[in-house]
């Protein structure tokens, strides 16, 4: 293993020692997939914020999303970047740091220190590369649960998150409808569209065209496909955000430059923003874990486990379901949200439905809005209020 | 469309209503507003409210009572509903307002087993005067907006939203006129008496089936 840690990189670094708790589970109780794997050792790395109260009724669980880890509300390990939901996440926000428990957890093939592709396979004792098995979103959800169980947690007095974190939500308000007093899921869908799985899949190839990619093997290789995983994250963020957003920002803007070049060299400002937004992702990210995450995603579709009715997810559901989109989200648009909100009033489920109007398209979720601040607020102090939370 | 109530109603409106409802029965209020009626039903009658709502601040009002609201309209959203799944549905003082009022209320009375309607009385006899010797389109305190800005785009008396009751095949169990204060008309008051002097009704109907 000596050798092998002076070829990760601040990621894969993260992957096997993570800067956060963990809770390991051994090769006695592994976790059975979708796919039909049984997973173990299995570690599952999380973060917590505020104080569990005597009752365990005030924990709240955040989900996060394709790129994000459980580093909601404290400076990123590897970039020292502020946490990415700390405009929902603290004292006095939304998911309020002194009143309520917050837990976020790396999700499974994640590579922040839950067990993922850059973990060690304790058959070989290299990274799994490929051989880790597909990762599903009931997957992730199933090492959340034993998280939660680890923690002595009955129920969550709510589930939040935005996009494959909202994909969580939902999974966790069908498969544990108990388990959850209050759900927000923001900005997702119950099943990923087939729009989305192509632009996973562009992601997904530029990764696996970079020859340094090796098969999955780039760990043991001493090799890494930033190339590829560089130009998934660029074409993805396009995904984030709206052209209307894109041209406010930049425009036709030219980069630290009077005239055209006549090259291809980055002239335009939205270009250079693009190659910055894909260098600083391949420093804290896992090209493999991209790959599973993507996966996942694209195998998201609750409606197929019950029989093709959503409704049938959701029927009899006690949970109360607060649904956000954004305007100018295009990655998952209102109809999305509204398709989940139909199937939640068809099963008798308690809904609330916000559209809120930006022109900051997906992205719109992790940013500073005050109208999702405002709702999110709302949402959790009602349903603190419902469940005796002081 | 707009569903801040075109007129906003006296607090005894509201009253009115509710006292159309049957303790701890479900119910699905159009235009909710800010959650004003959803939340006296959940504390006076122990309803199990849900509500639609067009602005954004109502939802957002609502959501942070613990009221279940959707963002969305009756014209767009009723017809994802499935039949039967409240008992009542109430549409406040917002029929003139939909696109398509007939299509409105049959879905009302699909999904609900009652409909409460409340609707401002276009015949009411000040605003017969207002056309017929003023030659204007009518303002009043209640329909406060001049005709190039109103919500308003379908407009009836009592006597029409009767005769659109006969024709979507519903039947009338209950129906009340209050005069310009929120009081009741008195019931010995012929109908064409209630459509002269009430400046709202409120009806509770429910579809033969």
């Amino acid at each position: 293993m000596g050798d092998l840690g002076a070829l990760l990189n601040g990621a894969a670094t993260q992957s096997v020692s993570p800067d956060s708790l963990t809770l390991h589970l051994n090769s006695s109780t592994p976790l059975r997939m979708d796919s039909g794997a049984a997973l173990a050792p299995l570690t599952v790395a999380y973060q917590t914020y505020g104080a569990l109260n005597a009752a365990k009724s005030n924990a709240l669980l955040v989900c996060h999303a394709l790129t994000g880890d459980q580093h909601v509300a404290n400076p990123h390990p590897v970039t020292g970047r502020p946490g990415w939901w700390e405009t929902m996440v603290g004292p006095g926000r939304p998911f309020d740091t002194d009143r309520f428990f917050v837990i976020c957890s790396n999700v499974l093939g994640g590579c922040m220190g839950s067990t993922g592709p850059a973990s060690l396979n304790p058959e070989t004792g290299e990274p799994y590369g490929l051989d880790f098995p597909i990762v599903t979103i009931a997957d992730m959800v199933r090492a959340q649960a034993l998280l939660i169980d680890h923690l002595g947690i009955d129920t969550l007095l709510c589930v939040a998150g935005g996009s494959m974190g909202g994909m969580q939500v939902l999974q966790w308000a069908a498969t544990y409808p108990d388990r959850v007093f209050a759900a927000l899921p923001i900005a997702t869908a119950a099943r990923h569209s087939s729009q989305n799985i192509a632009f996973h899949e562009v992601g997904r190839q530029a990764i696996m065209a970079d020859p340094d990619w090796r098969h999955g093997r780039y760990l043991v290789e001493g090799t890494r496909p930033g190339k590829g995983l560089g130009v998934a994250r660029m074409a993805a963020h396009i995904t984030y955000l709206s052209e209307s957003a894109l041209h406010r920002k930049f425009g036709r803007n030219l980069q630290d430059r009077a005239a055209r070049t006549f090259s291809f060299d980055a002239d335009f400002q939205v270009e250079s923003y693009l190659r910055h937004q894909g260098a600083i992702f391949v420093e804290r990210f896992d090209p493999n874990s991209y790959l599973y995450m993507t996966r996942a995603m694209d195998y998201f579709d609750l409606a197929a486990d019950y029989g093709g009715s959503l409704a049938g997810a959701f029927k009899g559901s006690r949970t109360r379901f607060c649904v956000v989109s954004f305007t100018s989200d295009w990655l998952f648009p209102t109809s999305d949200s509204r398709a989940t909100v139909r199937a939640l009033n068809a099963g008798g489920a308690s809904v609330s439905f916000v559209e809120i109007e930006t022109d900051r398209g997906h992205d719109a979720f992790l940013l500073d809005v005050p109208e999702l601040i405002d709702t999110t607020k709302g949402f959790i102090d009602a349903a603190a209020r419902a469940r005796g939370v002081d | 469309m707009n569903f801040a109530r075109p007129h906003a109603p006296p607090r005894v409106d509201l009253l009115r209503v509710a006292e159309l409802v049957a303790p701890k029965s479900r119910v699905l209020d159009v235009g909710c507003g800010d959650g004003a009626l959803l939340r006296l039903l959940a504390e006076e009658r122990s309803v199990d409210g849900r509500g639609i709502e067009l602005s954004q601040q109502g939802v957002n009002d609502c959501v942070a009572k613990g009221l279940s609201v959707i963002q969305g309209d009756a014209d767009a959203d009723l017809v994802d509903y499935p039949d039967d799944a409240f008992d009542y549905v109430i549409l406040s003082q917002t029929l003139q307002a939909t696109r398509q009022p007939r299509v409105v209320l049959e879905h009302m009375l699909r999904i609900g087993r009652r409909a409460i309607v409340s609707v401002p009385n276009f015949g009411h006899w000040r605003i017969r005067a207002q056309v017929a010797f003023g030659g204007r389109m009518p303002v009043t305190e209640s329909l406060a907006h001049s005709w190039y800005d109103t919500p308003n785009i379908h407009f009836c008396t009592i006597a029409d939203f009767v005769a659109l009751a006969r024709d979507v095949g519903a039947t009338i169990d209950k129906s009340v006129a209050l005069d310009l204060a929120g009081h009741p008309l008195h019931r010995m008051f012929s109908p064409w008496a209630w459509n002269l002097l009430g400046d709202q009704a409120i009806f509770l109907l429910h579809r033969k089936r």
